[in-house]
């Protein structure tokens, strides 16, 4: 290890590399790329992660549910919290003015979370992480459960009486996620 | 005192220190005559050059006609930011690198600073950088979402390496420390392949607006999945589906179909001069712009002088850098007749800028506000004036 830190230390001068091993005098060597000396397995720089720092940022929530908290949310409950946290900006109906969040009957094609989400689970991580705009990171996972069930309801993908949980969010269908698919672009003649 | 920038002090020992130009000194009718300003602490832009950013709600573009050269100044470098520019402490910043990996591993500022280091000068583009639908609009209204600098960090190939990631880790997901806490997942292959966790922009610690103390920076790649503040990459076995690269940052194509992790940024070209605001005489103009591509180099830049029915060879200025704006130069003599002007490139795969007819017949009527990369051209009236051509498409 002490060996190889030493190595990576060596001054490049004059297109030579000086080479300095512990105790000895410098070493003229043919000039060499920084990038083209070995690298060692590691260079045991940093401190191991504990659980604890992971546990303090690790809040991201994968498609299959990978993440979401213990916990459950509704409709009902969600409209309330909605209403005093959400509605000043994404109207009282989810119309907007900011981001339109639910379905737009005379414009079915604008983007909304009924239109145009493909994963369900995306709105769980999103609220929390980011949201509300001016106050992110302030609402409470149950609250976050509840404003989910509320907005998933709005776009009329469950139903009124519908319970969110960990298992369940994962597997409310989303309209949108057939039509993703991923880049298909490669660079050369052809326009995509 | 008025003062254009800051002030001149006196020492304790009658020594003149600049601490700032005075206004006063821009009235003297010959420079000549008196004597200038000492050394300063920090060098100033001149009181006579005006170079601004036009800032937005949510970004902030750079004036890409005013630049002469291939590196754009730091503070002019363009902005996106999804909730702020955060005040991050270098002393405390920490980026932790956990999920399927060996050794889950917290580093601080300095820990990165000590690893083998890596500089390269490449392109950072938004891929939502287009606008069009008026005449009065400059390179900045246009494009102005696109900007260069030498980044300098370590590369995250040699993290990966050092946290030892996993053989079934394909993604990995990246987050920024902003008030957003935006994440991106991004596939394993391009950290190995030329990723860097940057610490410099330009020789100097990264301007907080580009991420300060430390972002990602993928070459080549769109702007958005270069996380800022970054403080967390979480490796794993797929996408993590975030909103920004679910109902943001994807883009409607043919059939009602959706084209998500739509990564690689096209090759694309600009003429910022001749360009609106400027006027022009006839006479002899040399035709100047940058061109870039998320794919590699830049193979040429041609330009048209008669709404793109011949196209001539324009001169690449060197360097030429992989997945860098490249300038190019056209000596062009204008009759004072009204026409349009426009530059295409072609990158080192082959791939040719489109019109955005080419565009529009590719992706059709669906076709999305992402990675929209047209032949733009410029109208000159007989009178001097150059407008936009606008394009409509929606």
């Amino acid at each position: 290890m002490r060996i190889s830190l030493l190595l990576l230390s060596g001054l490049i001068l004059s297109g030579t590399v000086f080479r300095q091993y512990a105790g000895t005098r410098p070493e003229r060597i043919p000039a060499l790329r920084a990038d083209s000396l070995v690298l060692p397995a590691r260079f045991c720089i940093g401190r191991p992660a504990t659980p604890a720092d992971i546990r303090a940022w690790d809040i991201d929530i994968k498609p299959d549910g990978t993440g979401l908290p213990a916990g459950s949310g509704n409709a009902v409950s969600g409209q309330a919290i909605y209403r005093a946290k959400c509605a000043a900006c994404h109207g009282l109906q989810g119309e907007g003015p900011q981001n339109r969040l639910v379905r737009n009957p005379q414009k079915p094609k604008e983007k909304t979370i009924g239109t145009y989400w493909p994963y369900a689970t995306t709105l769980f991580d999103y609220i929390r992480r980011s949201m509300p705009f001016n106050a992110p990171g302030s609402l409470s996972d149950q609250e976050v459960y509840h404003l989910t069930a509320f907005l998933l309801r709005a776009n009329g993908l469950i139903d009124s009486t519908a319970t969110l949980n960990a298992k369940s969010l994962p597997a409310v269908s989303m309209p949108a996620r057939p039509l993703f698919v991923p880049d298909d672009r490669t660079g050369g003649a052809v326009v995509k | 005192m008025a003062t254009a920038a800051v002030a001149i002090l006196k020492t304790s020992f009658a020594k003149a220190v600049q601490t700032g130009v005075p206004v006063s000194f821009f009235k003297v009718d010959d420079p000549a005559k008196v004597p200038g300003t000492p050394p300063g602490e920090i060098g100033t832009r001149s009181h006579f050059e005006k170079l601004i950013k036009k800032p937005s709600d949510i970004s902030s573009r750079s004036p890409l006609q005013d630049f002469h050269g291939i590196i754009t100044p730091s503070d002019l470098h363009f902005e996106r930011h999804h909730n702020g520019v955060p005040a991050i402490d270098p002393a405390t910043y920490k980026l932790v690198i956990h999920g399927m990996v060996e050794r889950p591993v917290v580093f601080t500022l300095a820990d990165l600073k000590r690893f083998p280091g890596v500089s390269r000068i490449a392109f950072l583009e938004c891929s939502g950088n287009f606008r069009s639908g008026k005449e009065e609009l400059s390179p900045q209204d246009i494009c102005g979402l696109t900007s260069q600098s030498e980044w300098t960090g370590v590369r995250l190939s040699t993290l990966f390496r050092e946290v030892g990631v996993r053989p079934g880790a394909s993604w990995f997901l990246a987050e920024g420390g902003d008030a957003a806490l935006m994440t991106r997942s991004i596939p394993v292959t391009k950290g190995w392949d030329d990723a860097i966790i940057a610490y410099a922009q330009n020789g100097e610690a990264l301007r907080p607006e580009q991420g300060y103390p430390v972002r990602l920076f993928l070459p080549g790649w769109e702007g958005n999945t270069n996380v800022k503040w970054l403080r967390r990459l979480e490796l794993g076995d797929s996408p993590w589906q975030t909103r920004e690269e679910t109902s943001k940052y994807t883009e409607g194509i043919r059939d009602g179909k959706i084209r998500q992790f739509s990564f690689d940024m096209d090759a694309r070209s600009i003429i910022t001069f001749p360009a609106f605001p400027a006027t022009v005489e006839r006479g002899w103009i040399e035709i100047k712009g940058l061109a870039w591509s998320g794919r590699g180099k830049v193979r040429k830049v041609e330009i048209s002088t008669n709404g793109g029915k011949t196209w001539a060879i324009a001169e690449l200025q060197e360097p030429v850098l992989d997945k860098a704006h490249v300038r190019f130069r056209y000596l062009w003599h204008w009759n004072g007749t009204e026409t349009v002007i426009s530059s295409r490139v072609t990158d080192d795969t082959g791939y040719t800028q489109p019109t955005m007819q080419q565009l529009l017949a590719a992706r059709g009527p669906e076709m999305g506000g992402y990675h929209l990369n047209p032949v733009t051209g410029w109208l000159l009236k007989p009178d001097g004036r150059v407008l936009h051509k606008p394009e409509s498409w929606r």
